[in-house]
């Protein structure tokens, strides 16, 4: 399926979905929101250029096989929640800066945590969608 | 007391298994990691069991949340001895794995999901909230439904649908089961729910709620008569899978009756009649279903039910020394039957098949490694001094004690079989002479020297430990001895928890 106003559609969908996304992350620690929906958005961005470029182009825009991406998210996730045992705290303990940053709010391991998720959400929607897209023909 | 390093061998699982995915595809990257993390793993869990057994039990509250409202995870002995054996276990099972696991397998990620599987199993071990249970029960169940399905052929899949079907099943029962006992107490702590349930008078209820969770872990743990997906099951995957279900799986079903039957709802006199009833019969159908198998991984299925029925038994009778006889033979099951599959692995490997029709002569080809065999086989057993033999006593005597002759009888009959089976299994592989020897696919003797040192050194490592069980019996009945006064008398935990 190639068609030029998907193709010029999703030009400017992607950017504005995976802006959206990271809105949608940074938000979720007390609005709805979070890592989970947020890598859902980001998920769709990919699959909407999917569609219009074919999955081989989207496979070469995302550099690293979707794998590497629940990889990543995982340690990230796992690291945020194995930090605090450093400092002497249960893991799992939220610690946090005590300056707050401009746009993004305070930061703190939950925020690492929920990057982390986003990533791994990512990553294992696209290896599915992927998987099976690539096998069914 | 609060320590903050319970976790650890969960920890150490989940980080083997996320650098393994890093690692994705790089097979020799992944073994090493394998390796590593479980030797990690037993290290770090014998030095939080000998710190609980010198010392006492050991609380971390997650993120720092106080007990009833946080996730509580407790580190008593029960819990501590069965992480110590789950690590040690993990690791003979990654040690085998490394040869014993085609490559296709691991390219799609067999090692990673084996370490969430060994993962889960620690968790469930260490939880101390009842939801957090269900969770760890999940994470076991999908990996296991991974692994059951790795590799697709035909036969596989087939046993993983009712492999699934049932243990989906189970969880919306052990499911249900919270949810009644939330509805009566309001908690999920598993500590605040022992005190709680003690002050409702409805006996109805919470005996409706002990139902949900013995249909919940009954099937889990494959007790008469919901035991019928496990041997339709087992014997598909390859053997270091197999290993893994046989050896750990079940036992985590009959660590969570143990728990939940003495900690949240002592059972009533009518529970405890049915529990019986079920061991005794657990036993007799893990018989019938063993006397004519001709493959031993099909018998060895079948064995595992049947002894899944003395442990079982041993809870069911509810006295001091019947946990004594039950939980010794939970400590020596956990490391036999893991290393029966294992051993089942490593006679397909001699002889292409696992069947008795294409066994035999394996004592002519191979005396020393017949000879570890042996010591699995005979502390499988029971011959005294090896590990089967000494809880064995305390059943007997406990269920004379209490006058429950048809558990007797089913003991009785279950260790004459257990017996039988073993010695037709020894003259048909071991002593008979093959049919056709030309025939035999050996795929052991090709074998680089390296490769077999990965498949009989975790084989020697379990039959050591089972050697050392029976040896160093005083030390491990001593550890029974308090886990028994630990579950008889919960007040300690409760305190330890909610303080």
């Amino acid at each position: 399926m190639s068609s030029i106003i998907l193709k010029t559609a999703v030009r400017y969908l992607l950017p504005i979905l995976l802006l959206f996304s990271i809105f949608l992350l940074l938000r979720g620690h007390h609005l709805p929101g979070g890592g989970f929906v947020g890598g859902l958005v980001a998920s769709i961005a990919f699959v909407l250029h999917s569609f219009a470029h074919g999955t081989e182009n989207t496979l070469k825009l995302l550099k690293y096989n979707p794998i590497r991406f629940i990889a990543m998210g995982l340690l990230l996730a796992a690291c945020s929640m194995f930090i605090p045992i450093l400092w002497g705290y249960p893991p799992m303990t939220a610690l946090w800066v005590d300056r707050m940053i401009p746009v993004v709010g305070s930061i703190g391991t939950a925020l690492f945590f929920d990057i982390g998720v986003y990533i791994v959400v990512v990553g294992a929607v696209l290896n599915i969608l992927f998987t099976i897209s690539l096998h069914s023909h | 007391m609060i320590d903050n390093h319970i976790l650890a061998t969960v920890l150490i699982q989940l980080f083997t298994a996320i650098l393994q995915l890093v690692f994705w595809q790089k097979t020799l990257t992944q073994r090493i990691l394998s390796v590593l993390g479980s030797t990690l793993a037993v290290c770090f869990s014998i030095e939080l069991f000998s710190k609980v057994f010198t010392g006492e039990t050991l609380v971390m509250n997650a993120a720092g949340w106080q007990a009833p409202f946080g996730i509580v995870f407790v580190a008593d002995l029960f819990s501590s001895t069965l992480v110590v054996l789950t690590s040690l276990a993990g690791l003979a099972i990654s040690l085998f794995s490394c040869v014993g696991i085609s490559k296709p397998r691991l390219d799609y990620g067999y090692f990673p999901v084996f370490h969430f599987l060994i993962m889960g199993l620690t968790g469930a071990f260490l939880t101390g909230d009842i939801f957090n249970l269900y969770v760890w029960f999940e994470v076991i169940i999908i990996a296991s439904f991974v692994l059951m399905t790795l590799g697709g052929r035909k036969t596989q899949l087939e046993g993983s649908v009712k492999y699934m079907a049932l243990n989906i099943l189970a969880s919306t029962f052990f499911l249900t089961g919270i949810a009644l006992l939330y509805g009566l107490t309001g908690t999920l702590n598993m500590a605040d729910l022992a005190v709680k349930i003690r002050e409702i008078d409805n006996p109805y209820l919470i005996e409706f709620a002990a139902i949900f969770f013995l249909l919940g872990f009954g099937t889990k743990s494959a007790i008469f008569p919901l035991y019928y997906w496990l041997p339709s099951s087992y014997h598909t995957p390859p053997s270091a899978v197999a290993a893994t279900f046989g050896g750990l799986l079940t036992k985590v079903g009959v660590y969570a009756m143990f728990r939940v039957f003495t900690l949240i709802i002592p059972p009533s006199q009518f529970m405890q009649n049915i529990l019986l009833f079920l061991a005794a019969l657990t036993v007799l159908t893990g018989i019938f279903g063993m006397v004519n198998k001709r493959n031993i991984r099909k018998l060895f299925s079948y064995l595992i039910i049947c002894h899944i029925g003395f442990m079982i038994g041993g809870l069911a009778l509810f006295t001091k020394t019947a946990f004594l006889g039950g939980i010794t033979y939970l400590i020596h099951d956990i490391i036999v039957k893991t290393n029966l599959f294992l051993v089942a692995g490593l006679m397909s490997f001699m002889r292409g098949s696992a069947n008795y029709d294409n066994l035999g002569g394996l004592y002519k080809d191979y005396p020393k490694i017949s000879l570890i065999i042996a010591v699995v086989l005979f502390s499988l057993v029971g011959v005294p001094p090896l590990s089967g033999f000494w809880p064995k006593i305390y059943l007997f005597g406990a269920s004379l004690d209490a006058n429950a002759y048809l558990f007797f009888c089913a003991l009785i009959l279950g260790s004459f079989f257990t017996l039988s089976v073993v010695i037709k299994l020894w003259s048909e592989a071991f002593w008979k002479e093959p049919k056709n020897r030309e025939k035999l696919v050996d795929k052991f003797t090709v074998l680089p020297s390296k490769k077999k040192v990965f498949l009989i050194l975790p084989i020697g490592l379990l039959a050591g430990i089972s050697l050392m069980i029976g040896l160093n019996i005083e030390f491990v009945i001593q550890v029974a001895d308090r886990i028994s006064d630990e579950l008889l008398d919960s007040s300690s935990y409760i305190q330890t928890v909610l303080k």
